[in-house]
């Protein structure tokens, strides 16, 4: 694909609003994760939450939009000023040209939660508040986005659980290689709610303890909540978008295929579509839910592209599993540790498993990648691989 | 932007195939709605059918008929499925679940509920490991699935199947979610015209609005009705064999989508 520049990116989520934060807490191999204190959920297990949703509010012209997702959405929206810069790239381009394309799994079930819980006790029916439009609504996301940025270009939202918000750049670099855009705002968001930490619970996949990606000793994720969203640009300073690969398992809907080969195409895919050889990465943020299926599939799929030497890290024990919002969370984690010259280590993995034999890094190291990548897979064995590149200096 | 259309897969009421259709959209033979025939989803093994629910097999039913008779191209493609409502039968499940005390949300009906289930089981069914997408863009749902089809069939160079499908959830979300009716509606594009292709579409963004209604009453309510429907003017202008005949199909409130269809022969 022709390389597209990432012009601005940022996010929040447990660690905190807007990247600098986010890496204070990387580089300290710091976890974000607290236990479970969510609504009035009894389950044994610990969450990323964000601090503060509760109390945010919406502009008036989008506020018919509220709900924890969309809230998350404009705490990111506001961070590293990356509304202004999308502003500016509005002026440049003209708000028709700048699409909007979000990924998301959860949307704004927790209002439909809530609904459920206030239905009338005669008719049944949900309270006269509940707007599914703007909440419930998988498109939700991107109209509010579009909506707080002015912008008017085409628009989508992706749901393909936890690979989302990382093809929404496949989705987004074809949009704007065949000419109906110029620019793109990518993202996603997911918020914490009731149906992810049961439906979890229900498959056995939430660890009681903050999770310990590609542990030995691992035994399930720790879900968080949060928002993350890059500008997509022809020109312009910044690291370069280079390759996006997508597949799909074909053989489970919430288990990963045994030896990773969906996981293999999609990185392989990525490669291809940048014209890479592996040796040209330098360093993958790994999917590393710490389930015990997706670390051992995930770690044989990258051993066989890249070799055992290429650094790899697991970052979901500092932020947590943001599920529909973890595919840009984890890009911008690969997109700072490509600019910032280190690569962070896995927070609460303190024994390897053995039996993986890709070089994951529990420690982080001082690095200069000339190529990042970042993985993520979601249920229906549904798969992405980004790839990011140094700036053109 | 150009594609071609290679096959063609409906399910709604009083349309049962497309093939059945083409008079109908064509305006030679009445509409007559009814009841929409049970979706078959054939390809799926049956323990797999009987988990799915009826949304996915809505979507699987269309999908194998854009491609029959030659449905093993299947494993070789890449798909797009789009979808504006989402699950409502699932989302009701999982919502009076969790408003009850046990909270003991089942497991198939968790990964049941993500927005791209139809697309995970195609996947396992067909054994495809192509790339597969879903989308969601409220009543533009169908117009977002076109392009994103359209622009992965141009940009890849290779074939992708669209998948359109939405069904109305059960009360008490029937009153509040925006889909009336049930509707399936497929359609396999390529990038360069075939011997197979049935026409060439051009598809190119518009500002100006004015979608395209159908003549019946009663499909016009299937088209405000059901977001795969709103691809039905399209279909219609390849129904009615005449070339170049446009539908505004609407994407969002300031954007539009003109679909201009080009039909080859007897479609």
């Amino acid at each position: 694909m022709t390389p597209l520049i990432v012009t601005r990116y940022t996010g929040i989520n447990c660690l905190g609003r807007g990247v600098d934060a986010w890496w204070e807490g990387l580089r300290e191999r710091r976890s974000g994760l607290a236990r479970c204190d969510f609504e009035d959920a009894v389950l044994d297990t610990f969450i990323g939450r964000v601090d503060g949703v509760e109390e945010a509010t919406l502009p008036e012209p989008v506020a018919a939009f509220d709900c924890r997702n969309n809230r998350l959405a404009w705490l990111g929206l506001e961070a590293d000023g990356f509304r202004a810069a999308v502003l500016a790239a509005r002026e440049r381009h003209g708000a028709r040209r700048v699409a909007v394309i979000m990924g998301t799994s959860t949307s704004g079930v927790l209002a439909t939660e809530r609904a459920y819980q206030r239905r009338d006790p005669g008719s049944g029916a949900l309270p006269a508040d509940y707007r599914f439009a703007e909440t419930q609504s998988t498109y939700s996301l991107a109209a509010f986005v579009r909506a707080a940025l002015g912008l008017a270009g085409p628009a989508h939202v992706v749901s393909t659980a936890c690979s989302s918000s990382a093809k929404v750049f496949a989705s987004a670099a074809r949009m704007i290689e065949t000419g109906l855009a110029d620019a793109a705002v990518v993202g996603g968001a997911d918020s914490l709610c009731l149906t992810t930490l049961y439906g979890f619970r229900s498959l056995e996949l939430l660890s009681g303890a903050p999770c310990r990606p590609y542990d030995a000793e691992r035994n399930g994720i720790s879900i968080g909540e949060g928002a993350g969203f890059a500008l997509l640009e022809r020109s312009g300073p910044g690291p370069l978008l280079v390759g996006v690969g997508e597949s799909c398992d074909a053989y489970h809907m919430s288990t990963p295929h045994p030896e990773g080969l969906g996981a293999r195409l999609a990185m392989e895919r990525a490669l291809a579509a940048g014209g890479l050889a592996p040796e040209a990465v330098g360093y993958v943020n790994l999917h590393g839910t710490a389930t015990r299926t997706n670390d051992v599939a995930e770690g044989r799929a990258v051993r066989d592209v890249f070799g055992p030497r290429t650094p790899c890290s697991a970052t979901k024990g500092a932020h947590g599993h943001l599920l529909g919002a973890a595919g840009i969370t984890e890009a911008i984690v690969a997109l700072a540790a490509l600019e910032r010259g280190f690569l962070p280590g896995s927070a609460n993995t303190r024994a390897l498993d053995v039996e993986i034999a890709c070089r994951v890094l529990v420690e982080g190291e001082e690095a200069a990648p000339r190529h990042v990548l970042s993985n993520s897979f979601g249920f229906g064995g549904n798969n992405c691989s980004v790839i990011f590149g140094r700036a053109r200096s | 932007m150009r594609v071609y259309i290679d096959g063609i897969g409906l399910l709604a009421p009083g349309l049962p195939s497309w093939r059945a259709a083409r008079p109908v959209l064509a305006g030679e033979t009445p509409y007559a709605p009814g009841e929409m025939p049970r979706p078959a989803a054939e390809l799926l093994p049956a323990a797999e059918r009987r988990r799915c629910g009826d949304l996915v097999k809505l979507a699987l039913h269309v999908g194998a008929e854009a491609l029959a008779p030659d449905g093993a191209r299947a494993a070789g493609l890449a798909t797009v499925f789009t979808c504006a409502t989402g699950n409502g039968e699932v989302l009701h499940q999982i919502c009076e679940t969790l408003a009850g005390s046990a909270r003991d949300v089942s497991p198939t009906r968790f990964h049941n509920s993500v927005h791209n289930a139809a697309a995970g089981y195609w996947s396992i069914a067909t054994g495809a490991r192509a790339a597969s997408t879903s989308l969601c863009a409220d009543r533009g749902s169908f117009a977002a699935g076109l392009v994103e089809a359209a622009v992965q069939a141009s940009a890849e160079d290779r074939p992708v199947l669209l998948v359109a499908y939405d069904l109305p959830p059960p009360a008490p979300l029937a009153a509040v979610v925006p889909c009336a009716a049930p509707c399936g509606l497929a359609l396999l594009l390529a990038p360069v015209r075939g011997a197979a292709s049935l026409a060439a579409v051009d598809l190119e963004l518009a500002r100006e609005g004015g979608e395209t209604t159908l003549a019946d009453p009663a499909l016009e309510r299937l088209r405000t009705g059901n977001a795969a429907a709103r691809g039905l003017p399209l279909l219609a202008g390849l129904a009615a064999g005449r070339a170049g005949r446009a539908a505004t199909l609407e994407w969002l409130p300031d954007l539009w989508l003109a679909a201009s269809a080009t039909p080859f022969g007897a479609a």
